[in-house]
């Protein structure tokens, strides 16, 4: 029955796939959890699955199921998955590894991990090719570079001759893109591919992508988080929740008609109701010319910078990874002090260096990082962390501490309970709510926000937001927040910056930027977000005015 | 070449010459410090003040230190490590034979253990956790722990003793034949080999373990390479700078820590010239081979530091 499926253009068949961790919860004994509950899906030859979902929904660990890899002690403990007409689970190690790199091939999130940075692209590229034997090293390096070819990289003929790091993220991304159909696999799990890149990047990657997918016939298991991008294509999604499935059906279906009230919450966009601040009449923080290198460099990393930020309102500063978002923030704690240009807080300059600057000076300024986990040390409590500022700066100690620890986790919407808890007990929003409320304690008049919401799981960063907001309103604190994520910067911005290259291209009151006429950059920025619509993604590469810089 | 790799490497040699005149200058302060000075030490218990200054005279030993420091480093620069004291030798000739000896015992020590450690690591990381990387690293720490006489004494009462397969005294004399020599060292070079071995073993696991975790190792897999090949070509190349450094130390050591193992098999070498001159108390003789120690400890981790930057593909290849 299998070989007339397998003729009839089935090609993965995964049934009632069961998968389980074992893991060691500190000072417990260790427990065995269940990650993907019974889990079917079909595939047929030449179409994309989409699977999305968020964070622990399972996604990866399905698709790498169809490759008969676990990641981290992950076994699979339940169900068949039927590859080409055989259950590819019966096959062993010996099974496994004749059909990983050759029927089946793997793309990952972030290439740049990915390359062994020890060897040159083109051996990587076709290693999987010479090692199943289906070719000989010519044939196969003229197949790579046909494939860098179609998938637009700059080149082709030589770029297989640089190693990784000579080779940006988009490319690179591509490129093991490239690494992937180089086998002339019959199946390739693409997992998160674009999640890192920038989105100018993102939208070249993802067409290239999608073209490589239609010329080749191959079949495809798109794994994302952003149902954005996964509708652009994707022939059918399937939506997950804890490894369980929730809802499976066309593209058109999924994001137009959803059943399941989660897939509803996932599709539908959740704008923020935000009123734009008029500026005040005078700044209270004011960046003027500012010109900032790293080191001895003559790459000025921030040339000629100015922005003025109001009391109680948000400057949002937005611009693709490299353009000098985060070294302004740099240049405004005093952390890289700028080599031309001043920054006056309340009217009078602030010393450039940080360690110049009075302890009131840098209890004014809090930052909040992108990576919650790695800006807590994860060693000390949370009302430890959370209680560390008011004794720095006010001296607070004992019973008086811990009162107000409990009042700034009342404002972070989280408990009491969880005074005595390590950062390692909370889940990635919880943390950053503590981050936030740590840089609240310090009763500062700006807090810098980096990237706050990037490695947040949507619903979550849309939770993050509001508070933010909220707080606001409250404490009246300003924002400087780096994204490089319209959606967020509409949802939260009284003002935007715009940067592109170390310089600020255009910049006023959000509802002005973002309004037409706009500059080529900011034209791009604005085409290049995924919307939830079929057909996007050639209409925005079709609309553009210009390359982005990633490539 | 491309010029940061030039840059850097001319930094560490540049580095490692002024590291050697720094330790130059403290041997011959150390030696200094010490009470007494060579004219007593000839003279011993016959010593009257006035035979005594006419040494000194004689030796030039009335002269500032910083004056006789430049000397003996002129002297050394040239190939003149001066006189032993002891026996009135030139200790450049005296030292030349015995260099030659201990190298030629650490070349073939290194030759077996430097390999064989790694192909350990590398087999010890491919069975990780398991019973095969347990005794191996078991045993490699076993051999370590073990002090080197002890080690040296059972291996002779085996092998010399009760198989009688190899001599139990080194005896290597100038114009013996490759064969015989290689007999004679089989035993210290055996015992050096089990002393260094487990450090870089369990080095070369260790830095191939850290780098199992990387994105790419799992790319590897998933292109369907076998775990020992994955572990070759992947993992190992990216792990090489520390494991590099590691063995150039204990590299040093089978040149210059290796006295033990000289005396118990009575092997001519640098370690029994030294502890020979020590007890004489010749300063001349200690300081040329502190000195000579000293050039071999920095040329290795200069040669470990440079093969490191080689090994790197972004200081390589620049963007």
């Amino acid at each position: 029955m299998a070989d007339s499926k397998a003729k009839s253009g089935l090609l993965l068949d995964i049934r009632n796939l069961r998968i389980e961790a074992t893991v060691y919860p500190p000072g417990e004994a260790p427990k065995n959890i269940v990650l993907v509950h019974d889990v079917s899906l079909t595939l047929e030859k030449g179409k994309v699955l989409g699977l999305i979902g968020e964070s622990g929904a399972g996604k990866s660990t399905i698709g790498l199921s169809s490759m008969g890899y676990g990641r981290g002690g992950v076994r699979i403990t339940g169900g068949e998955v039927i590859l080409n007409g055989r259950d590819i689970l019966k096959g062993g190690k010996e099974g496994f590894r004749k059909l990983r790199g050759r029927e089946v091939c793997y793309v990952a999130q972030s290439a740049a991990a990915a390359f062994n940075p020890a060897h040159r692209l083109m051996d990587q590229v076709v290693e999987a090719t010479l090692l199943h034997g289906t070719a000989t090293r010519a044939e196969a390096e003229k197949r790579a570079v046909g494939l860098f070819r179609k998938l637009s990289l700059p080149n082709p003929e030589t770029i297989g001759e640089r190693f990784p790091h000579q080779v940006s993220g988009g490319q690179l991304q591509r490129v093991m893109t490239a690494m992937a159909l180089c086998s002339e696999p019959d199946l390739i799990v693409f997992d998160e591919p674009t999640t890192a890149l920038d989105v100018t990047t993102q939208i070249d990657v993802l067409a290239a992508i999608k073209d490589a997918i239609r010329d080749t016939h191959v079949a495809a298991l798109y794994i994302t988080h952003d149902l954005a991008v996964v509708a652009q294509v994707s022939d059918e999604i399937m939506v997950l929740r804890h490894g369980r499935l929730v809802e499976w059906g066309g593209t058109r279906q999924i994001i137009k008609e959803p059943r399941q009230e989660y897939t509803n919450a996932l599709v539908s966009v959740h704008e923020i109701e935000h009123q734009e601040q008029q500026p005040g009449t005078t700044p209270f923080l004011s960046v003027k010319n500012v010109t900032a290198a790293y080191g001895r460099s003559h790459i000025k990393v921030l040339k000629n910078v100015s922005v003025d930020i109001y009391p109680g309102q948000t400057l949002a500063v937005v611009g693709e990874s490299g353009s000098g978002k985060s070294t302004l923030a740099r240049a405004i704690t005093g952390l890289l002090p700028p080599e031309e240009g001043t920054v006056t807080f309340d009217g009078r300059p602030l010393a450039n260096k940080l360690a110049d600057r009075p302890k009131e000076d840098l209890r004014q300024l809090q930052m909040i990082y992108q990576m919650a986990d790695v800006a807590m040390n994860p060693r000390q409590t949370v009302g430890t962390i959370i209680g560390r500022p008011l004794e720095f700066y006010f001296g607070i100690r004992g019973r008086e501490r811990d009162k107000r620890v409990a009042d700034l986790l009342d404002k972070i919407e989280m408990g009491k309970g969880f005074i005595d808890r390590y950062p390692a007990e909370l889940s990635g929003g919880q943390k950053q709510r503590v981050c936030i409320a740590r840089s609240l304690a310090a009763k500062p008049k700006l807090i810098i926000c980096d990237e706050v919401t990037s490695a947040l799981d949507p619903l979550v960063a849309h939770g993050i937001l509001e508070l933010l907001l909220e707080l606001q309103k409250e404490e009246s604190v300003a924002y400087l927040f780096i994204t490089h994520d319209l959606a967020t910067v509409k949802s939260i911005a009284d003002s935007i910056a715009v940067m592109y290259r170390g310089e600020v291209v255009r910049y006023g009151a959000k509802s002005k930027v973002l309004t037409p006429p706009f500059d080529a950059y900011t034209d791009l920025l604005l085409s290049s977000v995924p919307e939830m619509e079929i057909g996007w993604l050639e209409k925005a590469i079709k609309g553009r005015r210009m390359a982005s810089a990633g490539n | 070449m491309s010029s940061p790799i030039v840059k850097l490497v001319a930094q560490r040699v540049a580095l490692g010459i002024l590291l050697l005149l720094a330790v130059s200058v403290l041997i011959f302060a150390g030696t200094q410090i010490l009470p007494g000075d060579v004219a007593q030490a000839i003279l011993g218990q016959s010593a009257t003040p006035e035979s005594l200054a006419n040494l000194r005279e004689q030796l030039g030993l009335n002269q500032p230190a910083y004056v006789r420091y430049f000397q003996w480093l002129g002297g050394v620069l040239t190939g003149d490590l001066g006189t032993a004291m002891s026996s009135g030798q030139d200790i450049a000739t005296s030292i030349k034979g015995r260099l030659w000896n201990t190298l030629f015992l650490a070349f073939w020590a290194a030759i077996v253990a430097v390999p064989l450690a790694i192909i350990l690591g590398l087999i010890a990381v491919r069975y990780r956790n398991g019973w095969v990387d347990k005794l191996i690293s078991g045993l490699a720490l076993a051999s370590t722990s073990f002090p080197e006489f002890f080690i040296g004494y059972v291996l002779v009462y085996f092998f010399a003793v009760k198989w009688q397969i190899f001599p139990g005294i080194s005896t290597v004399y100038d114009g013996m034949p490759f064969g015989e020599r290689m007999q004679a060292i089989a035993l210290p070079a055996a015992a050096l080999t089990l002393v260094v071995l487990a450090h870089m073993m369990r080095m070369t696991r260790a830095a191939i373990l850290n780098v199992m975790q990387s994105a790419y190792v799992e790319t590897a897999e998933l292109k369907g390479l076998s775990a020992f090949n994955v572990i070759r070509k992947h993992a190992f190349p990216n792990a090489i700078a520390p494991i590099i450094n590691v063995v150039m130390l204990n590299l040093a050591y089978l040149i210059v820590g290796v006295v033990v193992v000289e005396v118990i098999f009575v092997y001519p070498g640098m370690g029994q010239y030294l502890v020979d001159h020590v007890t004489k108390r010749d300063v001349p003789v200690v300081q040329a081979v502190g000195l000579i120690f000293a050039t071999v400890y920095i040329s290795l981790n200069i040669i470990a530091d440079i093969a490191a930057i080689v090994a790197n593909p972004r200081l390589r290849h620049p963007k």
